[in-house]
């Protein structure tokens, strides 16, 4: 698509293109480049010389049982999360988009919480559920639960899943409501006179028009849980007790602070952009149906 | 039938309600837990009813900061977010509209690779590329500055997008009318384009801004200088490995302070927030 009314001058349009064209070439191009070029090299032990060793970082990083485990527990948060508050948005949201009285003072009162930031959920909930002072500890310590999440690996990754979870509640929300909106009352009404008790309806009518949005948030939830849960963990968990939440962005960073081996550190870069790249990949596929449907 | 209509809206009523206090919460018990004694907080017998500490406490938080060796005044902190969220904001709606006006009304030779070059940056957020990133902000000389801070955020397409979009919806009609009056290209787009583009512009700051405010990665590692946190890497800091020296009432009104702005951001321009969300994730 073109426009036919344009202007004609040879310098402007380049001057117009230059500040963003050169913040990106500096701040993101050559960043991204520096990374793939030193995943292929390795520094021997006091930095003196570099060589090209081909895949070799990569294929010691997939070797490397710790960061194995960072993928698959990555993996696991990201759906966990997803599930979650997908699941949990998706009952508010058809609550919501029932004709009540207060409907926008309940959109008003559920999607805020998309505006706190990561590490402040993470305050929160660590303070919620801190095993020595957590207000709702005591209850779980009352309720017979051994609960410390500073010391119990699976609690301290529920912990972070709920966290997580709870923030992306808001967006989730604010999706299906508009979801739920755009599907037209005829057909609901058309199943309703058929006899389809309200269940039903839903089943058999709502959630296979709403797939497109399910799907859309899928992919937007899983992108989120790898990076945004960064903030989460480092204030609540810092990656731990043990390794037991550390995730691929956090394992980049903890590795990178060390400062150990470049090319590894670099290698790990990359494979994170590929599976970025894979995942936005999906989603454009996705969102090109979506204007066709 | 009617009756049953009715017992339904009740359900729905109270599961909303329920979803609204699950929202709540967490965040209800921070403002409680800054209005009282770190005491009885660090002895787990924190009340679920506001304290008396009030104002003690956020005077503390605003003015003074935590007790201990790092002390840095939280109200400091706020204003490098602010300086960080408006530099983003701004920063990234200007060059992004002053590049698809190009790209959309002018023709010339590398206009697709250009745009290529931009579209792509819409696909990797800084975290996967974090350390190169910083070695360059190293080497700049622009670690601890609000330029650090700010520039390598910038770098993304989204913006230029949607701008994008937009003007192929203006109709030709106004170029060519604002071309009798004998208007050039800077004139058309200051007095034509830029007007027209309002709501865009403030449905897009509003969730850079509150995208800016909240980022957490990318300053924890450039700012090194305690006089250059921003209120998101400060909270962090105040939560010791060693419990019992964290002062949770200050933690706890600072994390109050660092959701104030973009909460009410989301609260009061809801309209814009709404429809800047919907139209950025296209």
């Amino acid at each position: 698509m073109q426009k036919q009314a344009i202007f004609q001058s040879k310098l402007l349009p380049y001057a117009l293109v230059a500040p963003q064209l050169a913040i990106v070439l500096i701040f993101f191009y050559w960043p991204a480049a520096q990374a793939v070029i030193q995943s292929f090299l390795l520094q021997d032990a006091f930095g003196l010389s570099t060589s090209f060793v081909w895949f070799e970082n990569y294929i010691e990083l997939l070797k490397d049982p710790a960061y194995f485990e960072a993928i698959v527990r990555t993996f696991f948060f990201s759906f966990a999360i997803a599930i979650l508050s997908l699941s949990f948005a998706l009952l508010l949201a058809v609550m919501a988009d029932k004709p009540l009285r207060g409907s926008t003072l309940y959109r008003t009162l559920l999607i805020w919480p998309y505006a706190v930031a990561p590490p402040v959920v993470g305050v929160l909930w660590i303070f919620m559920l801190h095993p020595s002072l957590g207000v709702l500890s005591r209850y779980l310590r009352a309720g017979g639960i051994d609960w410390n999440p500073l010391l119990d690996g699976n609690q301290a990754a529920l912990l972070v899943i709920l966290a997580a979870a709870w923030k992306q509640i808001s967006y989730n929300f604010l999706f299906f409501l508009a979801g739920l909106q755009s599907i037209p009352k005829s057909v609901l009404e058309a199943a309703a006179i058929d006899g389809a008790r309200p269940m039903r309806r839903f089943w058999t009518v709502t959630f296979p028009l709403l797939s497109p949005t399910i799907f859309f948030l899928l992919v937007v939830n899983i992108v989120y849980a790898f990076f945004d849960t960064f903030g989460i963990i480092d204030t609540m968990t810092r990656g731990g007790p043990g390794t037991s939440t550390v995730t691929l962005v956090y394992k980049v960073y903890t590795d990178g602070l060390l400062g150990g081996n470049l090319g590894s550190s670099a290698a790990q870069s990359v494979i994170l952009m590929v599976l970025v790249i894979v995942l936005t990949g999906i989603q454009f596929r996705f969102v090109e149906r979506k204007v066709t449907y | 039938m009617v009756e049953e209509e009715g017992f339904r809206r009740y359900v729905a009523h109270v599961i909303l309600w329920i979803g609204i206090a699950i929202v709540a919460f967490p965040v209800y018990l921070a403002i409680v837990a800054s209005t009282q004694d770190n005491a009885l907080i660090a002895n787990g017998q924190m009340s679920l009813l506001p304290g008396g500490h009030f104002f003690e406490v956020y005077y503390q938080t605003i003015f003074v900061g935590t007790s201990g060796s790092t002390r840095e005044p939280v109200a400091n902190m706020m204003l490098n977010s602010l300086v960080m969220a408006l530099l983003i904001a701004v920063g990234k709606i200007a060059i992004s509209i002053i590049s698809a006006y190009a790209i959309v009304y002018f023709r010339f030779p590398f206009r697709m690779p250009i745009f290529w070059i931009i579209f792509i940056t819409l696909m990797l957020p800084v975290e996967v590329r974090i350390y190169p990133t910083y070695k360059i902000v190293a080497d700049l000389h622009m670690l601890d500055s609000y330029a650090g801070l700010s520039l390598p955020l910038i770098a993304s397409a989204t913006a230029t997008l949607l701008f994008r979009q937009f003007f192929m919806t203006v109709p030709d009609e106004l170029l060519e009318a604002s071309r009798i009056d004998g208007a050039g290209p800077l004139r058309f787009f200051w007095d034509t384009l830029l007007p027209l583009s309002r709501t865009n512009m403030a449905a897009l700051f509003v969730i850079l801004f509150i995208l800016g405010w909240n980022q957490y990665l990318w300053p924890l590692l450039i700012t090194t200088r305690d006089d250059m946190q921003t209120i998101q890497v400060g909270i962090r800091k105040m939560i010791t490995t060693t419990d019992a020296l964290t002062e949770w009432p200050v933690v706890m009104a600072t994390a109050v302070l660092a959701m104030l702005p973009p909460v009410f951001v989301v609260v009061v321009m809801q309209k814009l927030f709404v429809r800047g969300l919907v139209e950025t994730e296209k």
